[in-house]
């Protein structure tokens, strides 16, 4: 039961990511590349949450918080560097 | 109580680290108990440069009323923007709108932007310098007027009930 | 009963993550593309941590609740993300969508 859900959930988060990737190469202007990499790297947490059910491992964990803070800090400079065009202050 | 003060700057901060060493490290033993809370008096202590203001909370039990709400309007806000992305482009009809804030401490109003962005069809885009007003962007609006009037009562009310200036 | 609510949760998460990566790819402009991952995919993964936190806490009689921490942050963080990326459109002026309503033309 468990292990047909985790597949159907791989299926979903991986169109998810293809589509998100789609975006990044189309994206007509900046910001909407720098959404799809944001979108990207929540995507790929959803992915390293289901592999650690799949495994029943929990050290996906560690991988998933280092990802969570660094996309964060990216989106948030590549943002300042379009706002100022300039990342540090 | 003045000894209590200077040993805790910024009582919620150090509650808030507390929290997070103990669910970092996944545990509630006497060990990291004690570190944590070691690490929770020493990090506010020594950054307390960089937190002028004091936050008080005035009454805790609207915050939680408000907390309840805003994880129920999340759920729901989000079954309907599912439906409006799964529909037809054609059919939605986008807008930019602006609220007048009533409040005025800044950490309200982040509070309420963020809200904003979380809960209905909405995404809060621009303050304007002054802090009076919040450019908002809605994926799907019929009437302006009742949109503003529910996020006022519905969200921007208790949170100006909690963060008063001190 | 168990294996159900976690089968449930999973496939729950999984569709709305795939709801915001679709609002992502079909709609028209920027602005209204940002409401996709914003609220769906966030909420989405919520649903999936959840989900892990239950499986971990069940499976090894101990509480495990570190996954909390990554809902929490998500739920604090993506807010902040799109009003920043929205601010930096507005200022470099993205092309909207014609019949958007605008007050500041």
């Amino acid at each position: 039961m468990l292990e047909t859900a985790l597949l159907i959930g791989f299926g979903l988060v991986s169109v998810a990511l293809l589509l998100s990737f789609l975006r990044l190469i189309k994206g007509p202007d900046l910001p909407d590349r720098i959404l799809a990499l944001d979108t990207l790297y929540i995507n790929s947490i959803a992915l390293l949450v289901l592999l650690g059910l799949y495994f029943q491992s929990a050290l996906y964990f560690e991988a998933a918080l280092l990802i969570a803070v660094m996309g964060f800090v990216g989106t948030i400079g590549l943002s300042k560097y379009l706002l100022r065009g300039d990342i540090m202050e | 109580m003045k000894i209590l003060k200077k040993i805790f700057p910024h009582p919620i901060l150090t509650l808030v680290l507390w929290g997070v060493w103990l669910l970092l490290n996944n545990t509630v033993g006497a060990g990291h108990i004690v570190l944590g809370l070691i690490l929770a008096i020493f990090i506010p202590w020594l950054t307390s440069g960089f937190w002028p203001e004091k936050v008080r909370i005035q009454s805790p039990l609207t915050l939680l009323k408000f907390l309840g709400v805003v994880l129920w309007d999340i759920l729901v806000a989000n079954m309907a923007v599912a439906k409006l992305i799964l529909g037809r482009n054609k059919d939605l009809k986008p807008g930019f709108f602006y609220i007048d804030l009533d409040i005025e401490t800044p950490l309200g109003i982040s509070l309420l932007a963020n809200t904003i962005s979380l809960t209905p069809g909405t995404v809060s885009c621009d303050l304007t310098a002054d802090r009076k007003r919040l450019l908002v962007h809605a994926l799907h609006i019929e009437d302006i007027p009742a949109t503003i009037k529910e996020i006022k009562t519905r969200y921007e009310a208790p949170l100006k009930k909690v963060f008063t200036a001190c | 009963m168990f294996e159900w609510i976690l089968s449930a949760l999973i496939i729950i998460g999984a569709f709305f993550t795939l709801v915001g990566s679709i609002g992502l790819y079909k709609l028209p402009d920027f602005f209204m593309r940002l409401h996709g991952p914003t609220k769906a995919t966030t909420l989405g993964v919520g649903a999936l941590l959840i989900a892990s936190a239950l499986y971990f806490s069940f499976k090894t009689d101990d509480i495990s609740l570190h996954e909390v921490l990554i809902t929490v942050f998500l739920f604090i963080t993506a807010p902040v993300s799109a009003h920043l990326m929205a601010k930096a459109a507005i200022h470099i002026k993205t092309k909207q969508v014609d019949r958007t309503q605008n007050p500041m033309k």
